[in-house]
């Protein structure tokens, strides 16, 4: 299995398109920290308008490395999904493109073998992926902007993390924004099983994706009950849960703690459920699939 | 000798369409057994079951004795495949494809072993190019180098000349008697075109609509097909004349320029010499040629479709 996932990475990482996520990646996180760098206090203005007419705020501090990674991942964690895709679709339907995949099976190792070599790879991608973004979401933003005590708006309320107390949440959140990343691989893996051609899967995963987030985020109380707690594109976000803290009797976060723990980790269940749904079904459909191409 | 492949009552349907129809025949070690059918016949949709891409409906495959679905990994493990393009990955190197598929064979193998591969089929001094730069041929060749690297007993090759030009087609036939000759590999091979067979294989099927029409010995089967006689002379029109004054006007089939063409058995040949020369023709020459394309339409449906186009 370990030769055959280092064959799978060898072959996505060789290939230049693959490259083209991780330059737009840097290219999106730098031009949003040139923006908040010139004039990052006319935006924190704007997102912070309702606030700071009641209170004052010292936007000169809180403008620092931390709410700069805070609302690059706010931003980019919706499009990654359309740039893990562009790998994971690929996986299978780009060598049934290309020829190799009849190749591929008929070599001594079994369908099953494969397949989950080639999730993993897509699951290897994914959080090289991530790691790219931290290290210039965060620690690029951590240089460039400095760092100190982190204040995030929450439904008009201000909440200040500690400076000492925000690394770890970082940590946290990035290892559930790679399971969720890694469940919208699995999509994509699925339904490139399905496909002669990588463009059927990825624009089938992006639209599932932007279709359920908009169901997943409508207001809408006939679904609020009954259809969004299943869809995973609702818990897609819920890393964001890892920088809401509980508060002291004097309303003050406590070091260390997170609001919600259960339900992370009921959203990181549902996450994991739809990998292992995703996955299997993608095994079995292969193992009894003809190879036509 | 034992059995290499042994196919029994094979069958595959894609939803209507039956592919294979009850498809049985046997290829024995050392063997180079050519399979031919015209285009659709179900050539690969066969070389795809032996290789496991396809599923059969029906049916039993064994491999070196063993059945290949309960030992697809040990079976494979022996085998190397060519099936139809040679499809490789093209922004890799053929030695990193070369490689790739060694190690994912689970065999053992250097550098050097690996560059004696390339060097096998003369892609050596291009080992480090990008496949995307290649020929058709060079493609070829690396996917025959590649299916190769394992060292198989069995070398399965689906019409490996398919849309080569005739160095090519040249290289790939030599590079099959090689392997069957010098290297005692059993080959199976499929092709449309039955001169290619007849120059490589020892033993040969003919598949038609999914169903095995003849199989046996590649000499004995080209023996009971017509034989064209090719015949030069000084004046051929006298010649023509002396032929249908006499019993022989029965085998004549055409005049083409310079060239009288008959139909016989290649035993009648030296009569037929004997009975022109007491007659005074000055023969050139006498070359018996076999009707290959007629004998291959004959068995096959395809000539229901060569009539029904010159009709």
């Amino acid at each position: 299995m370990w030769k055959l996932l280092q064959i799978e990475l060898f072959k996505i990482f060789r290939r230049p398109r693959t490259y083209i996520s991780f330059a737009a990646i840097a290219a999106m996180i730098l031009i949003i920290q040139l923006g908040l760098k010139f004039d990052g206090k006319s935006y924190l203005q704007l997102l912070m308008s309702g606030i700071s007419e009641s209170f004052y705020v010292p936007f000169d501090m809180i403008l620092n490395g931390y709410l700069v990674a805070f609302v690059i991942l706010n931003t980019l964690l919706i499009q990654v999904p359309l740039l893990i895709a562009l790998v994971a679709g690929d996986v299978v339907a780009g060598e049934a493109n290309m020829g190799t995949l009849r190749l591929l099976v008929t070599k001594p190792v079994s369908r099953t073998e494969l397949m989950i070599a080639k999730y993993l790879a897509s699951v290897v991608y994914t959080v090289l992926l991530l790691i790219w973004m931290a290290l210039l979401a965060l620690f690029l933003s951590m240089l460039f902007f400095g760092t100190n005590d982190m204040i995030i708006a929450r439904n008009e309320v201000m909440e200040q993390i500690s400076r000492n107390d925000v690394l770890w949440r970082y940590i946290a959140a990035f290892g559930y924004a790679a399971v969720a990343l890694s469940t919208v691989a699995a999509l994509a893996f699925l339904l490139s099983v399905f496909a002669e051609n990588s463009i059927g899967p990825i624009v089938s995963t992006i639209s599932i994706v932007v279709v359920l987030t908009i169901l997943s985020e409508m207001k809408i109380p006939l679904y609020d009950n009954t259809v969004k707690p299943y869809l995973f594109t609702s818990h897609m976000l819920a890393w964001k849960g890892f920088f809401y803290s509980k508060s002291n009797g004097d309303g003050q976060a406590i070091s260390g703690s997170i609001e919600n723990l259960p339900a992370i980790l009921r959203s990181l269940g549902i996450l994991l459920s739809y990998i292992v749904l995703f996955v299997s079904a993608a095994i079995i459909v292969f193992k009894k699939k003809d190879i036509l191409s | 000798m034992s059995s290499i492949i042994k196919v029994n009552d094979l069958s595959k349907c894609f939803r209507d369409l039956i592919a294979v129809d009850g498809l049985s025949f046997s290829v024995e070690e050392g063997d180079v057994y050519g399979f031919l059918g015209q285009n659709g016949a179900g050539k690969s949709t066969t070389i795809r079951m032996l290789l496991t891409l396809i599923e059969p409906t029906d049916g039993e495959i064994e491999i070196f004795g063993m059945n290949l679905r309960s030992h697809r990994k040990e079976i494979l493990r022996k085998v190397g495949a060519v099936i139809e393009r040679p499809d490789l990955y093209k922004y890799l190197t053929a030695f990193e494809n070369i490689s790739l598929f060694a190690k994912m064979s689970g065999i053992k193998i250097t550098r050097k072993q690996l560059l004696e591969h390339l060097d096998q089929v003369g892609l050596a001094e291009r080992a480090y190019s990008k496949v995307k730069t290649y020929s058709l041929g060079m493609k070829q060749r690396l996917g025959i180098a590649v299916a190769l690297v394992n060292n198989p007993q069995l070398v399965i090759l689906d019409e490996p000349t398919n849309g080569l030009d005739p160095q090519g087609i040249a290289d790939v036939r030599n590079l099959i008697l090689h392997l069957s000759k010098n290297q005692k590999r059993t080959v199976f091979v499929s092709s449309h075109l039955l001169s290619e067979i007849e120059l490589i294989a020892n033993r040969m099927l003919i598949i038609d609509r999914g169903k095995k029409i003849v199989e046996g010995n590649v000499e004995e089967l080209f023996n009971t097909a017509e034989m064209l006689v090719e015949l030069e002379t000084i004046n051929p029109d006298k010649t023509l004349d002396v032929i249908k004054d006499s019993s022989w006007k029965k085998y004549f089939s055409k005049q083409q320029h310079e060239t009288i063409i008959l139909k016989m058995d290649k035993k009648d040949i030296p009569s037929f010499n004997h009975f022109l020369v007491t007659n005074n023709v000055d023969v050139l020459s006498i070359k018996p040629v076999h009707s290959l394309e007629n004998y291959f339409l004959s068995l096959t449906s395809a000539n229901q479709h060569v009539e029904a186009f010159t009709n």
